[in-house]
């Protein structure tokens, strides 16, 4: 069923009880002609643009909990393109473009809200650093605007910019950027994908792989052996633990991110907003609520339940920031699993082993990617090779020397 | 959660710095090649379980230390000075 105001009006007409599921709830086939495992947001992405893109219908997207019990239901949600080097520019504004016309493309509402992201700079090297990276995002076609303290304070009037400690010098700002309702795009992409044939199969948890010769011919499941020559991973934070049923060791560690949202307030924050010197990114839903968090707890986990210190460090740096957040109630906080890679971009690639894929290495990033990201995993497997906007997000750049460190913190990944 | 110092006891997890996993070892310059760079430079195991790390006493004595513990259930099972980890395995 197409939604649309004339299909609310007329299930309004008859109470509202006639709406059908959004996807089936399908028993897995023996065998498909490809298979996703992980129906996160890049899995399903993935599932959708195989099935509209390259017209392989036949496609299982394989989880193993329920569908957007992953990062995809856990992020901050921030949508941008602000990128420096030319690897990642391209993929990620590829990924902005297909924002700007998921609501339409997948007749879902995924409330997407190009608010402007703000990047504060603490001090005139952080200025020289955002105006540099403002005329990459430029010379690729991004838009990017560097901001004045005096417009800064104008545009965003809850900010404390005299702060004594970390006073704010200026701020790059991306219009196109901002932020979407995470659910709906789990939702959106699983009925889009359903619309088109794909069986989006809950409750499946891969725990092997099929071999023949080398080469990969199914995977052993929860539900059963199921049968693909083609086999696509995109399992975000246990992405190593994939790989490693497969044989395969990646430049890859799991971390624990933590996030928050206060009680609902009247609108306070326009923007999404980022402050460099305690490495900290704050917006307001839609519902009013804050929602904020900061950087990893630091070490490796696999547990979506976080430590204090972060906690503390967070709001530490919440209270710099906005001292008038101080008055607000925390509502919620959680945590999910990171896939961090040796130099903070991700990896969307073939592998070593024949009809292996793998899509990982999401770091904090991997929402505003999901759209660009399945774009490029379907053309990846279904063409048996990378497009050029994933060109630079490669497997072996790690064995080359072309490592893609916007940060250039180094091969540690709890500093990117 | 807390860290077992060997030297000062049980102390809070702000006082450590983290390196990483304490299994990767670097390449015998008499052998190596690229591959090993490659292999201790990028790729790690990443556990769901059991795992010795790299912890630093920073804000406390100082010493590096090797941690046990589950990167699942943060559990800790113990500790020890990274020093007497090599040595012991050098020797075996
Ligand atoms: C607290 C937090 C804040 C974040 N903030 C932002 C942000 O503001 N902006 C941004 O761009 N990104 C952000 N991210 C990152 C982003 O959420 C992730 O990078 C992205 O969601 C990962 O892709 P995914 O949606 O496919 O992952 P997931 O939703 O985690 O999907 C992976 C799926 O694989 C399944 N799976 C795992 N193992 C198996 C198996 N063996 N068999 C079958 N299925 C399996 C899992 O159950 C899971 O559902 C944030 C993440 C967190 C945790
Ligand atoms: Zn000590």
């Amino acid at each position: 069923m197409r939604y649309s105001i004339f299909s609310l009006a007329r299930q309004a007409l008859s109470g509202h009880r006639n709406w059908q599921p959004a996807w089936r709830d399908p028993e897995p086939k023996p065998g498909y002609d490809a298979i996703i495992v992980g129906g996160g947001g890049h899995g399903l992405a993935t599932a959708y643009y195989l099935a509209k893109e390259h017209g392989i219908t036949n496609v299982a997207v394989l989880e193993k909990g329920y569908l957007g019990g992953g990062n995809v239901g856990r992020n901050t949600t921030i949508v941008r393109s602000n990128y420096m080097l030319p690897g990642n520019v391209r993929f990620y504004e590829k990924s902005l473009q297909l924002w700007e016309n998921l609501s339409q493309d997948l007749n879902f509402n995924v409330m997407f809200s190009q608010r402007g992201v703000l990047n504060l700079a603490h001090s005139d090297a952080q200025v020289d650093a955002f105006a540099r990276r403002g005329n990459s995002m430029r010379l690729h076609g991004v838009d990017a605007e560097l901001l004045t303290p005096e417009q800064i304070a104008r545009e965003v009037p809850a900010l404390d910019l005299a702060n004594a400690r970390f006073p704010v010098y200026g701020g790059l700002m991306q219009r196109r950027g901002g932020t979407a309702r995470h659910d709906a795009v789990a939702w959106g992409f699983a009925r889009a994908a359903d619309g088109l044939g794909v069986d989006i199969i809950q409750n499946c948890e891969v725990t092997g792989f099929r071999r023949e010769g080398g080469r990969i011919t199914g995977v052993e499941t929860t539900r059963g052996t199921i049968n693909a020559p083609k086999i696509g991973l995109a399992v975000a934070g246990h992405t190593s633990r994939l790989a490693e049923m497969a044989g395969l060791r990646l430049p890859i560690e799991s971390h624990l991110l933590q996030a928050f949202v206060s009680e609902g307030v009247k609108p306070m924050l326009d923007h999404v907003v980022t402050f460099a010197a305690g490495h900290f990114y704050i917006s307001q839903s839609d519902k009013g609520g804050l929602v904020f968090g900061s950087s990893l707890d630091g070490y490796n986990s696999y547990s979506a339940r976080g430590n204090l210190p972060a906690v503390e460090h967070c709001v530490e740096a919440l209270m710099s920031l906005m001292p008038s957040a101080g008055r607000l109630r925390l509502l919620r906080h959680w945590g999910g699993v990171m896939d961090m890679t040796m130099d903070g971009s991700p990896i969307i690639d073939k592998t070593p082993i024949e009809g292996l894929y793998l899509n990982g290495g999401w770091c904090y990033g991997g929402f505003k990617a999901t759209p660009g990201s399945g774009w490029c995993f379907a053309h990846t497997i279904a063409q048996d090779r990378p497009h050029y906007l994933n060109s630079a997000l490669s497997l072996d750049r790690f064995r080359h020397g072309e490592v893609l460190d916007e940060e250039r913190s180094g091969p540690v990944p709890n500093l990117h | 959660m807390k860290l077992p110092c060997p030297l000062c006891g049980s102390r809070a997890l702000e006082e450590f710095t983290y390196l990483g996993d304490a299994s990767v070892t670097r390449p015998d310059p008499e052998t190596e090649t690229l591959d090993d760079w490659y292999a201790f430079v990028y790729l790690r195991d990443n556990p769901c379980g059991r795992m010795h790390e790299l912890w630093q006493h920073s804000g406390g004595c100082r010493a590096w230390i090797v941690v046990e513990r589950d990167t699942l259930t943060h559990e800790v099972f113990g500790s020890e000075l990274a020093r007497d980890r090599n040595t012991r395995e050098r020797a075996a």
